[in-house]
């Protein structure tokens, strides 16, 4: 039994759905849902200082709990910030749940005080969406979000409430059970043991791992897979994490900002196995040219991304880790018929070994806190040592967007699925500070460090602020260029070295701002002891940050030119980065 | 594409898609916008209540190229559309869609709607 107003309503329904945790910000059109939610006992409000900061925190705690995180937002402005954070979500497959509120039903379509039709400006960026019409839609309208939110292909649900739905009265007398994700189709059991065949019989494999192995918790099926049939395993930006660094099979991250050994590799191989990856122009560089040569195996749990931009010989639509642990038996039942390893991998284990021999990555700098890639692999080492670790899980790694992410991509040591946060599909910079705060606040047991940059930093800002009020556990780890590093890497290889308008004229006191702010800050380039104040700033209760300035000259390698192929790229060999710099083991092993 | 979803789709010409669909007000911006936004064009429309009018039938007819597998797996995906049937079709439907407001046409355009 239930009465009570269209707000009170929702908060009990978000209530039996399990939401602890609500970002937000009230405004003229959602406040009868924050009296409701002011008094909930078991949900609590995190208040954002801009909507898109919201929407950010809830990705943080969506990406790392795999459960579907709601976040509330008004009407107009408030709602037209969330979108950023939306679209976001919708690239990256993340469950997320927006509340907006809307002017009341009989005013929409007025041009009323912050009205914007953010049901039709949120069509593209969503899975799906309502614009909830009566009270009694409500009781239906809120678990499905949940339903569609998370199971499938995950993805942002966006719920447009008019005031006048949230303070009418309504009776029920039972409410809705809690929405439980629909049970996903089993896999093609025919389908499965074609692969396995294709697998078995291909001479040089490559398995390749995305995003959708993390979200379906596959790591460990995909590593077991990996080692049964002795495939080499790259990685896509969001995919990273499934296998350890020094893992033999471990080839690293593909594409852009990949390394030399897997975009050389992937062109020699004759069987390319895609679990939950939808090869993203960055991944795949210039697309005739990927993998030309290769048979396509394609398992997503998305029907449509299988033939969408490269046709597969075999395209199986499952879930990732139910497809990967199917396969497992039939490869091991089909290498066991051949005397144990698929037949013929000899030569190609011993081609990988070789080519990653010949091209080890080149991160100079390592040691040293003070450079572009010793901040990452520094701060990595600190977390994983036994001081941190001992308390159970490890670090939760976030970053914003820009050359230290593919910094952090590159040299963070032994990336963990769901404690690996960035943006990949939209790149949108101004992700990390907020999305470490969510990810901090659903996880308080666990350390949450951000790798930013100044040009991103300062696109959330704000949210300085809320982690201030909150308390969360982020450390901000700051690579200060005074400008847009990756801009200004594209000007200077692709545009005549001609920078204009990605370097910032004023020099930010970033460590000023974020005591302004009530956030410990320290400038690691004062300090006498780098290593072990990085290490106090990491250790310290609450947020803190951690300015290092780097130099806006070094670039990231290697990098293939936008539009060209893999194999075409440039930098990262040993002779050239030799100067100047040291040689450090291949990450993906040596 | 030779995906599973168009083995019968001519190589040049039209082609008729059925979506069977929850019938509110939002249901063709989420069908129209996909089209829109996926760069697929649609030569005709026709929607009609169906029995009871909780669902609408939305006929799209449009042009046979290699992107329309892709196009209706991405329009299944859609959570008010329930069903989608492709058939052949050609341009003569075009004609006869017109053909249905005909009578409608010849009596003139109302000359006071408030507009």
């Amino acid at each position: 039994m239930f009465e009570g107003n269209g707000a009170e309503l929702v908060i009990r329904l978000l209530e039996r759905q399990g939401v602890k945790r609500i970002p937000g910000i009230p405004g003229g059109a959602n406040l009868p849902l924050y009296d409701a939610l002011g008094a909930s006992r078991s949900i609590r409000h995190i208040l954002a200082r801009h909507e898109q900061g919201a929407g950010f925190m809830a990705q943080g705690m969506a990406r790392t709990t795999g459960q579907p995180a709601v976040f509330f937002a008004t009407s107009g402005p408030g709602a037209t910030n969330t979108l950023t954070a939306i679209a976001d979500a919708k690239l990256d497959s993340v469950p997320i749940i927006c509340i907006t509120g809307q002017v009341p039903s009989q005013l929409i379509g007025t041009d009323a005080f912050q009205e914007v039709d953010i049901y039709g400006m949120s069509l593209p960026v969503t899975k799906h969406n309502f614009l909830v019409r009566s009270v009694a839609e409500l009781a239906h309208v809120i678990p499905e979000a949940f339903r569609i939110a998370s199971p499938g292909r995950p993805g942002p649900v966006l719920i447009d409430i008019p005031k006048d739905v949230q303070t009418a009265r309504i009776r029920l007398s039972e409410l809705p059970e809690p929405a439980q994700p629909d049970p996903v189709e089993a896999p093609d059991v025919l389908a499965l043991s074609q692969a396995a065949q294709m697998i078995c019989a291909a001479k040089r494999p490559i398995l390749l791992l995305g995003g959708g192995v993390a979200s379906s918790g596959a790591s460990s099926v995909a590593r077991k897979l990996a080692e049964a049939a002795s495939l080499p395993v790259t990685m896509s930006l969001l995919g990273l994490g499934a296998l350890p660094d020094a893992h033999p099979l471990n080839l690293g991250m593909l594409g852009m900002h990949g390394t030399r050994a897997a975009n050389i590799l992937l062109e020699e191989c004759d069987l390319l196995l895609v679990a939950g990856a939808r090869l993203d122009d960055r991944a795949t560089g210039r697309l005739e040219r990927f993998c030309s040569e290769a048979k396509l195996i394609h398992i997503d749990i998305d029907q449509s991304e299988l033939d969408k931009l490269k046709l597969a010989h075999l395209a199986i639509t499952a879930d990732v880790g139910a497809a990967l642990a199917g396969l497992l038996p039939l490869v091991q039942a089909e290498a066991g018929q051949i005397g144990g390893q698929c037949e013929g991998r000899g030569p190609w284990l011993a081609r990988v070994a070789q080519c990653k021999a010949e091209n080890p990555s080149q991160f100079p700098g390592l040691d040293n806190p003070l450079t572009p890639y010793g901040l990452v692999r520094c701060t990595g080492e600190l977390l994983a040592s036994s001081e941190f670790s001992s308390e159970g899980e490890g670090a939760i790694v976030v970053t914003d967007v820009g050359q230290h992410q593919m910094r952090a991509a590159q040299a963070y040591p032994d990336l963990k699925p769901r404690a690996w946060l960035t943006s990949g599909g939209l790149g949108t910079m101004g992700f990390g500070l907020p999305a470490a705060i969510g990810a901090a606040l659903a996880n308080p047991a666990r350390r949450v460090v951000c790798f930013s940059g100044d040009g991103s930093l300062q696109m959330n800002i704000q949210e300085l602020a809320t982690a201030a009020e909150t308390g969360a556990n982020v450390t901000v780890v700051l690579a200060d260029n005074g400008g847009l590093g990756l801009v200004q890497q594209q000007q200077d290889l692709f545009y005549g070295r001609r920078i204009f308008a990605s370097d910032y004229r004023v020099r930010i006191d970033f460590v000023k701002i974020a005591e302004g702010f009530g956030v410990r800050a320290l400038d690691l380039n004062l300090s006498r002891a780098p290593l072990s104040d990085l290490e106090r700033a990491l250790k310290r209760e609450g947020p803190c940050l951690v300015r290092v300035p780097v130099a806006a000259e070094d670039n990231v390698y290697p990098i293939v030119p936008p539009g060209a192929a893999n194999i075409d790229m440039i930098g990262g060999e040993p002779a050239r980065d030799m100067i100047g710099g040291e040689v450090c083991a291949a990450k993906g092993g040596n | 594409m030779t995906g599973s979803a168009n083995d019968k789709i001519t190589p040049k010409g039209f082609m008729a898609l059925r979506l069977t669909v929850n019938n509110h007000p939002g249901v063709m911006s989420h069908v129209c916008g996909l089209f829109a936004r996926r760069a697929f064009n649609v030569e005709g429309i026709l929607v009609t209540p169906q029995q009871g009018g909780d669902t609408s039938r939305i006929w799209l007819v449009v042009n046979a190229d290699a992107r329309l597998g892709q196009m209706i797996r991405q329009v299944r995906k859609l959570y008010d559309v329930l069903e989608v049937l492709a058939f052949e079709a050609d341009e003569s439907s075009l004609e006869r869609m017109d053909e249905c407001m005909a009578g409608w046409e010849q009596a003139g355009p109302c000359a006071e709607i408030g507009a």
